[in-house]
């Protein structure tokens, strides 16, 4: 009596339908069309071009984050590293070297501080939160004792480019590096073995131990990505603003965090994807700019974004107790 | 005599389980009743409603001929009622004595907790049930069969008229077991009534009054254990005729596949030897805590031992992770299948290919139609009951979930495989094709190691048993000298019979 | 328990020995009035330590203490300007906190969202609510009463009252961790919750209960400071909470939950305390100050694991151990 099991009860599209990433769609959309109703200036082409840079580089840090979250643990040093990354590249430059030198400086740092978090957290076994604690104080730290309260500036003219460079028309540099990164990093979760093992680390790290998964080496592997994504980001920041100081991206950590929260990622791991951080990020960065077009200061901006991270992930838990 | 505790048509469902429907017993004072039934059967369902930590859909609990609510579990502490649970739920980073008392400590003034009183009432405890325990120590010092006796300590700390007590004796010594009987002596002198829940009818027929058998969350009987027989009760536990049947086995032993010598950790097991033939079937047999898993995790490169070495094939292997160990050949089911063996929030057949995924997947992305698969033919083989194989495998049955595990290793291709406790609270239906199943895997050469602490189906299955105890391997039994006294004996530390 | 006190002596050792070493060179540093003066400056972080304690003891976390602070500090403020009396101020200040606490404590306990994403949220709320009070303006000295700033500096034999508040606040928590039922709760819960249960205890209510403590402690914090430092505004305290989970950390509590004292707790603001005084007292440069503090955080973390190796379950009796 062979009863035959199907594969699957729902299509695929369904089950898009009834998910996380569809309500942020909708979501989107709604604070688009609000914000094009609000002001005049929203629906320009240049201005959107600019809105992108709001959210582009912090993108960057969260896929990377959002894996690292996923896989059920956390890093809080990354604006730290982008701070470390950028006073690195600033060495580099005031030493004389050219903007292939710089840019490698930034990716290489990011990536030996992303080991030293995955020796500690994924070698040692220490908990992720608080190592991150104190590597975000030790880098930036570093940084402060480099600097101090004084400037890097004067990068080449070619470094620029990075930040404040158009590819096409209106389309930045850091837009096409985003997406490019969007879809290697939706590809890498969604589609290869590794991304398998990421979420079976996240649901049971000790059932994916036991079924063979060399649950340190994954670890280890999603600090060196956030690592060299905070390097990445530290590139384009840098290049952005044409200057570092010790105290860049200062609370750029619970930014990013937050981005991938409200993208779906559940903080306890072990479910989240791709394509909702990239809403949660475009989402973030509308919010941001129509309210700067409306002259709203920064600090009032963030109440509104604190309310959307706790309403977001409140509202399907009270829904469920219904 | 009326009854002290009286339940009526309690009810209890959870999403997709219904664990009592309309069950009914009573508790009289001074007198102990067992309350029988298989894995399933809704008795620490029961134990759960009776201390407050869950609340009944439907039905009344009397105590004392009054009815009573219970919102929480200090509720049903002040209402008399205090248990001794399977699971020891303790705190590490706290004393004994606070361990003992925590929720109901003595009060001083101001409210504030008297430690003196706290510790001399700890001190009078422990040594009430014969435990020569420090109450200052901090009780993840503590071992297993120690951390068990203050578990009692804590229930009896509580001004009860209930005692609850379920499976008591699992972890203890065969000394201990004689002072836990004067124990629940003691309590029925002193007018309590006790409802104690064993697997052991030795046990039960000696020192229970009366009996209540429940089966499949139903209430099936009563009685006074004067008046019955263990077959009676097996029958009315069972529902059907009893002699359980084994898949019939051609004892065919090939090369010896895997050997062991001298494997010691420091805290766990000590002088571990033996050797694995191909198409064997070897069982250990050993009381809760006799160190059995442990071995077996060192086996599988969850662990290391301090000592010692493995050879497969005759040639040495270190087994140092997981997965040299798959690489080498040996795969283990554990015997926790929530908590180690399948990964719930993932789907059945994600979960299926875990540790395939190499050969599955093609330069490192996954091919989904490859997995679907796999996963399809595994599900067959097993006969697995599952809405679909995109199923949260969180959602199926005890019994299912441990066909999934099994599916993902023999998916493997292994060739030894460890089975933990692997009927362990699965319906009746599903053990049977999980014991055809290992016999069907043993006849096709794989070496098979079967830990189980239930002595039928260690005899029934096994071609050769080993008993441990406390850590160390005590008996090795094979052919006709495989009885339940030869294996009960070495395991307890019971002297032979002159 | 024996290793426990190890711990707690280790770590005052390490003061001492650090203090010792200041003052072979600058024997100013410990007279009597200077380590007063240090005593006094750490109170601040100390008090917020006693409540962020208490919450990271039941497993949670609340980065939300150092925006409490600064909203209470402020609504203290504006209630000076409207001429409330001090008692009153205090009392408001207090019971502000109770409540910003009790918000975190209810989306914790009864919506059930995790709070490292509850008091991420909260955080950037209340510091925009501070900037909403005063559109940003400042509250400076001299809009202030005179009874408003010189209470935290009034003398009492010998020590400003501040450092007596903290003083009377570490005694009488340490009698509600040890000698009282909510205490040992705290302990139980976070040790244990699925065992917490069984217990009869209430784990989202004791979870609730500490930050309700937290949040008021910080409201207390945010008078004083404001009135100590005679300035309010929206950035007074910023980064403040990752000073105060740190100085927890080194101090011995377990960010697992359910193990630390309230001596360790002490002794871990105490260090970061001394630290941050005699870095200008032995001329390093405050900036040295971040990457100081991040590398005493990795020790402490490395530390307390090592001590807290789960011993499996210990079958082998002991007499046998090979």
């Amino acid at each position: 009596m062979s009863r035959q099991i199907p594969d699957r009860l729902q299509s695929p599209l369904s089950r898009f339908l009834r998910s996380w990433e569809a309500l942020l769609l909708c979501v989107f959309i709604a604070v688009f069309v609000i914000n094009s109703y609000a002001s005049p200036y929203f629906l320009n082409a240049w201005n959107l071009s600019d809105a992108t840079f709001n959210f582009t580089e912090k993108a960057l840090i969260a896929f990377a984050m959002a894996m690292l979250i996923i896989a059920g643990d956390i890093d809080l040093s990354v604006a730290s590293i982008l701070a470390l990354a950028s006073t690195a590249m600033g060495l580099v430059m005031a030493a004389g070297h050219g903007t292939p030198v710089i840019v490698v400086t930034g990716l290489v740092t990011g990536l030996l501080c992303g080991a030293v978090n995955g020796v500690l957290v994924a070698g040692l076994g220490l908990p992720s939160i608080v190592v991150t604690i104190g590597t975000m104080s030790l880098f930036r730290g570093i940084s402060y004792i480099v600097l101090g309260d004084q400037a890097f500036n004067g990068y080449p003219s070619d470094f620029a480019w990075f930040g404040q460079g158009y590819v096409v028309w209106v389309i930045s540099f850091e837009l096409v590096l985003f997406t490019f990164c969007a879809i290697g990093f939706g590809i890498l979760l969604h589609c290869t073995s590794f991304g398998r093992t990421v979420f079976a680390i996240g649901n049971n790290p000790t059932a994916a131990l036991f079924s063979g998964i060399r649950v340190a080496r994954v670890r280890f592997i999603l600090f060196l990505l956030t690592g060299v994504m905070s390097g990445l980001a530290a590139v384009c920041l840098t290049s952005r603003l044409g200057s570092t100081r010790p105290s860049i991206a200062m609370g750029w950590e619970l930014e990013v965090v937050t981005m991938v929260v409200l993208g779906g990622v559940s903080i306890l791991g072990g479910s989240g994807s791709i394509p909702g951080v990239v809403l949660a990020a475009f989402i973030m960065g509308v919010v941001t700019f129509g309210f700067g077009l409306l002259n709203v200061p920064g600090i009032v901006m963030s109440i509104f974004l604190g309310l959307l991270l706790i309403g977001v992930i409140a509202l399907p838990r009270l829904i469920r107790r219904r | 005599m009326q009854p002290v505790l009286s339940l009526r048509g309690i009810s209890k469902s959870f999403p997709g389980v219904k664990a009592l429907s309309g069950v009914q017993l009573d508790l009289y004072q001074g007198q102990v009743t067992a309350l029988i039934g298989e894995n399933g059967a809704g008795k620490s369902t029961i134990v759960k409603v009776l201390t407050g930590i869950y609340q009944p859909d439907a039905g009344t609990i009397s105590l004392g001929g009054k009815v009573v609510h219970f919102a929480g579990a200090d509720a049903a502490a002040k209402g008399g009622i205090t248990a001794i649970h399977q699971e020891t739920v303790l705190f590490d980073d706290l004393s004994v004595a606070e361990n003992i008392w925590l929720g109901h400590a003595p009060q001083g003034r101001f409210g504030l907790i008297d430690r003196a009183a706290m510790r001399d009432g700890a001190v009078r405890l422990l040594d009430s049930i014969g435990a020569d325990i420090n109450p200052d120590l901090c009780l993840r010092e503590l071992g297993i069969a120690s951390r068990h006796m203050v578990a009692i300590a804590r229930a009896l700390s509580i001004e009860a008229q209930v005692v609850i007590m379920d499976e008591p004796t699992a972890a203890l010594s065969h000394k201990e077991i004689h002072e836990l009987y004067d124990l629940v002596d003691k309590l029925k002198g002193q007018g309590k009534a006790i409802l104690f829940i064993s697997h052991k009818f030795d046990e039960i027929f000696r020192i229970a009054d009366r009996y209540t058998v429940f089966r499949d969350g139903g209430f099936i009987g009563e009685g006074l254990l004067a008046d019955t027989s263990e077959h009676a009760l097996v029958q009315m536990m069972v529902g059907r005729n009893v002699d359980q049947i084994f898949p019939k086995r051609k004892h065919r032993l090939g090369a010896p596949v895997l050997t062991v010598a001298g494997y010691c950790h420091p805290t766990e097991f000590a002088d571990i030897n033996f050797t694995l033939h191909c198409g064997e079937i070897l069982g250990f047999y050993g009381l809760v805590g006799a160190g059995r898993s442990e071995v077996m995790q060192a086996l599988f490169g969850i662990t290391r031992p301090s000592k010692g070495a493995c050879r497969i094939d005759g040639h040495i292997r270190a087994l140092r992770s997981t997965s040299e160990a798959i690489a080498a050949g040996i795969v283990y089911v554990p015997e926790d299948r929530g908590r180690q063996g399948a990964v719930k929030g993932m789907a059945v057949f994600q979960n299926v290919t875990l540790p395939s995924l190499p050969r599955t997947s093609q330069a490192g992305f996954l091919r989904l139609a490859q997995e679907f698969a796999l996963a399809r033919k595994y599900a067959t083989r097993l006969d697995l009951r599952a809405a679909s194989l995109d199923q949260d495998v969180g959602l199926l049955s005890g019994g299912n979930q441990q066909k999934v595990v099994i599916a993902k290793w023999l998916a493997t291709a292994p060739r030894v495989i460890i089975l933990d406790e692997p009927t362990k609270g699965i319906d009746i239906g599903s053990k049977a094709a999980v014991h055809a199943f290992m016999a069907e895997l043993a006849a096709q050469g794989l070496a098979v190691i079967m830990v189980s602490s239930e002595i039928p189906e260690v005899l029934g299955m096994s071609d050769r048993v080993i008993v441990m105890r406390e850590g160390r391997i005590v008996a090795e039994i094979e052919g006709a000298a495989m009885t339940p006294e030869a294996l009960l004996r070495p395991a307890a530390g019971i002297a032979a019979a002159a | 328990m024996g290793l426990l006190k190890q711990r707690e002596v280790l770590l005052a050792l390490a003061i001492l020995v650090m203090t010792i070493g200041i003052a072979v060179r600058f024997p100013a540093f410990v007279a009597p009035r200077n380590l007063a003066s240090v005593f006094n400056d750490t109170a601040p972080l100390m008090i917020l330590v006693i409540g962020q304690m208490m919450v990271i003891l039941t497993k949670c976390i609340d980065l939300s203490v150092a925006a409490t602070l600064a909203l209470c500090g402020m609504v203290a403020a504006l209630l000076n300007g409207l001429g409330f009396p001090l008692p009153l101020i205090v009392f408001c200040a207090v019971a502000l906190g109770a409540v910003l606490g009790a918000v975190n404590g209810v989306l914790v306990w009864k919506v059930g969202m995790p709070s490292i994403v509850v008091t991420l949220g909260t955080m950037t709320i209340y510091r925009g609510i501070v900037f909403l009070l005063t559109n940003g303006k400042w509250i400076n000295a001299h809009e202030m009463t005179p009874a408003f700033k010189s209470l935290p500096r009034e003398m009492i034999l010998g020590l400003p009252v501040m450092s007596w508040i903290a003083i009377a606040l570490i005694a009488g928590f340490a009698v509600v961790l040890t000698r009282t039922p909510l205490g040992r709760a705290f302990y139980a819960v976070g040790n244990n919750p699925h065992a917490a249960v069984y217990a009869g205890l209430d784990v989202g209510r004791t979870q609730a209960v500490a930050f309700v403590i937290s949040g008021a402690l910080a409201g207390l914090v945010g008078y004083l400071w404001v009135a100590r430092y005679a300035v309010a505004y929206v950035d007074i305290a910023a980064g403040f909470e990752l000073d105060v989970v740190a100085a927890c950390v080194i101090g011995g509590i377990s960010i697992a939950g359910g193990v630390g004292t309230l001596a360790g707790a002490m002794l871990g603001a105490v260090f970061l305390g001394v630290i941050k005084n005699a870095l200008p007292v032995i001329d390093i440069s405050p900036f040295w100050q971040m990457a100081i503090s991040g590398s005493a955080i990795l020790l402490a973390v490395a530390f307390n694991a090592s001590r807290g190796r789960a011993k499996g379950r210990l079958i082998l009796r002991r007499e046998d151990t090979p």
